[in-house]
């Protein structure tokens, strides 16, 4: 394994009297894609929302890119080149697609070139890119927050669920993008409940229970292990397939 | 030109579009239109609540932070310049040291309220300014010494805002639009010689021309502002704020920025009353009824327009000015003593009022603005053949 651009050593987070985090240690290899299995209620958006500051961070360290980051404030950490798509994919909905745009290219105006490119990524951005973002379908809003993340170069991605109630064609198209992304050497941390969309795009895993990392190794290792699955995730994969 | 002025923020209404216009011609040639005290200071009120209302629909409309300090930022450029001029007589110093004290305290309590609203919000916060706005009115109306109490204090101002100052012995001559209009009906003949009056310039007109410029430059300021890219930032704070600092926008930054100047344009605007109104008191610059009357100048409007709140202002001071005139013609036609004429009397005008209001709002629920851009995209889009990958509006492309 790489030298990791993303550590998480012990992290404990709270959410108002409750804890989440129980001592999280995480890994994110540098320019790989990993996935972050788990149940419902594991912790896994926590972890996200913990790595970008909005949860409070009670005890632990994260690192990015050797430095530590724990506690700092989200709009720091976020430009230091981390890119969150949360779940609720946060869409400026009264906003026009192409302001959502311009608001996430905080370093400066938009590439051309990179433009074009998440045009051919995701062609609904271009033929609405003048509509409210609010009129598009789950799917579209999905591609808008995917392609708000990447409208800059950044050096990791965190993408809470993405596939999330979309339909199995559009679930193909972001898997193809994120194919592409990975090509581009861009590490992503992506957190998953749908397995087959994750063994397909995923080089190493971690998982996650009561939170807590119990698994983390390689995708094709955990992918080949249906005892493992069934231990770690609860879950017959032919029931799925 | 128009595209830079406006900040490629067109009115994308027709009907809308010929309202400002009427508005715009109305207030720039106002005193040479309409003849008689009450209207001349309704223009002056109009302008100067054009500041106030837009200054508010940035925080409100853009930016979603609902705050009832927004009088006391009005008071304190109004006393200031008043107390200023009281202490230190009515020439130019004076007035330029009652608006610098003023911006000051400006600055220093709108930072507060601004990093206050960090730790309280939405309806806390609104609560909050709401206590701070009812101590300020009481520190005002208890140092009788400073700000004249209750009784207020006669603003004196520079000789060449003032009645006294004439700075042409002719009289202009003005046309009586509506005296016009009305004249066609009754005698046709005369209507156009009736219409003309005397227009003698004073001090006051010279008032009046710098609010109504003050007015103009501050909307196109506002225009800007909200359609640059500190604006977008705005509108991303009120839709979602996590997601905008998450994106690596220091909200905390933007929002603080964003009661200051709206704080500092409130105290410009007090300014401005304070030198047409020539008096200020408690009632007419902090009472908590003309925070409710801003509140709904921006409502009726519409929020989050800019436009709205020029719409806004003019439609609901006409009223507030004229709806008693109506109000009278409209019982003349009645039966005298008759429940109907009770009714429509001239007293009832509250009633009205408040009647009208409460129905714009139901009906037109993004304010007037809104709802004619509203029937302007639908017009648009059935002339476009249903289509619903019809452009609206703007086509313009990755800048």
């Amino acid at each position: 394994m790489s030298d990791p651009i993303l550590s998480l050593t012990g992290v404990r987070a709270d959410i108002d009297q409750y804890h989440i985090l129980h001592g999280v240690d995480l890994q994110v290899p540098k320019g790989e894609l990993t996935v972050l299995l788990g149940r419902n209620g594991a912790g896994k958006s926590t972890t996200l929302r913990t790595i970008m500051g909005l949860t409070t961070v009670t005890g632990g360290q994260v690192r990015f890119q050797g430095e530590d980051i724990t506690g700092q404030p989200t709009p720091r950490i976020a430009r230091k080149g981390i890119a969150f798509v949360p779940e609720n994919m946060g869409i400026f909905s009264l906003l026009t697609v192409r302001e959502n745009m311009v608001l996430a290219a905080v370093s400066g105006p938009m590439d051309e070139q990179r433009l074009n490119w998440i045009f051919e990524l995701f062609p609904p951005m271009k033929k609405f890119w003048n509509r409210p973002a609010g009129n598009l379908s789950g799917g579209q809003k999905q591609m808008l927050a995917i392609a708000r993340a990447v409208i800059e170069p950044r050096e990791l991605l965190l993408v809470d669920e993405p596939t999330k109630g979309l339909a199995p064609a559009i679930i193909n198209d972001l898997a193809d993008a994120f194919e592409q992304l990975k090509q581009q050497q861009v590490s992503i941390l992506l957190v998953e409940q749908n397995f087959n969309f994750s063994r397909r795009l995923g080089q190493s895993v971690a998982v996650m229970n009561d939170g807590g990392v119990v698994y983390a190794g390689q995708m094709a290792e955990l992918a080949d292990n249906e005892e493992l699955q069934q231990e770690l995730l609860g879950l017959g994969l032919g029931a799925h397939q | 030109m128009m595209q830079r002025l406006l900040s490629g923020d067109y009115p994308r209404s027709r009907a809308l579009t010929a309202l400002l216009l009427i508005i715009g011609v109305s207030l720039a040639l106002g005193p040479f239109l309409f003849p008689g005290v009450r209207a001349f200071s309704m223009l002056g009120m109009i302008c100067v609540f054009i500041i106030v209302v837009a200054s508010y629909d940035l925080m409100l409309g853009y930016t979603h932070i609902v705050s009832f300090a927004h009088t006391m930022f009005f008071g304190i450029g109004a006393y200031g310049v008043a107390m200023a001029s009281d202490a230190f007589g009515s020439g130019y110093g004076a007035l330029f040291i009652g608006i610098g004290g003023a911006m000051l305290l400006t600055i220093l309590l709108s930072l507060l309220l601004g990093l206050l609203s960090l730790r309280v919000k939405a309806i806390f916060f609104a609560l909050v300014t709401l206590a701070v706005a009812f101590a300020f009115l009481s520190l005002v109306t208890q140092l009788y010494n400073l700000t004249g109490g209750e009784d207020g204090l006669a603003m004196r101002v520079p000789r060449e805002l003032g009645p006294a100052f004439r700075p042409f012995d002719e009289p202009w001559v003005g046309f009586d639009v509506v005296g016009f209009i009305t004249g066609l009906f009754s005698a046709p003949a005369g209507a156009f010689q009736n219409a003309l009056f005397d227009v003698r310039i004073s001090g006051k007109h010279l008032m009046y021309y710098v609010a109504f410029v003050s007015a103009v430059l501050v909307f196109l300021f506002l225009l800007r502002m909200v359609n640059s890219p500190f604006g977008r930032v705005l509108q991303a704070i009120r839709e979602n704020e996590f997601r905008a600092q998450a994106l690596g926008y220091r909200t905390v930054f933007y929002r603080t920025a964003v009661v200051i100047v709206s704080a500092l344009l409130a105290t410009l605007a007090g300014v401005l009353f304070a030198l047409i109104n020539r008096y200020v008191n408690p009632e007419n610059t902090l009472n908590f009824e003309l925070m409710v009357f801003i509140l709904l100048m921006c409502v009726i409007g519409g929020m989050g327009t800019l436009y709205g709140a020029v719409v806004g202002t003019a439609v609901f001071l006409l009223a507030q000015n004229y709806l008693q005139d109506l109000l009278k013609l409209l019982a003349g036609f009645t039966e005298p003593g008759s429940l109907l004429e009770h009714l429509v009397g001239p007293d009832r005008w509250l009633l009205w009022f408040g009647l009208l209001f409460v129905l714009s709002v139901y009906f037109f629920p993004t304010g007037i603005v809104g709802q004619l851009r509203l029937w302007a995209a639908r017009r648009r889009q059935r002339r476009a053949g249903d289509s619903p990958l019809a452009e609206q509006g703007d086509q313009h492309h990755a800048s």
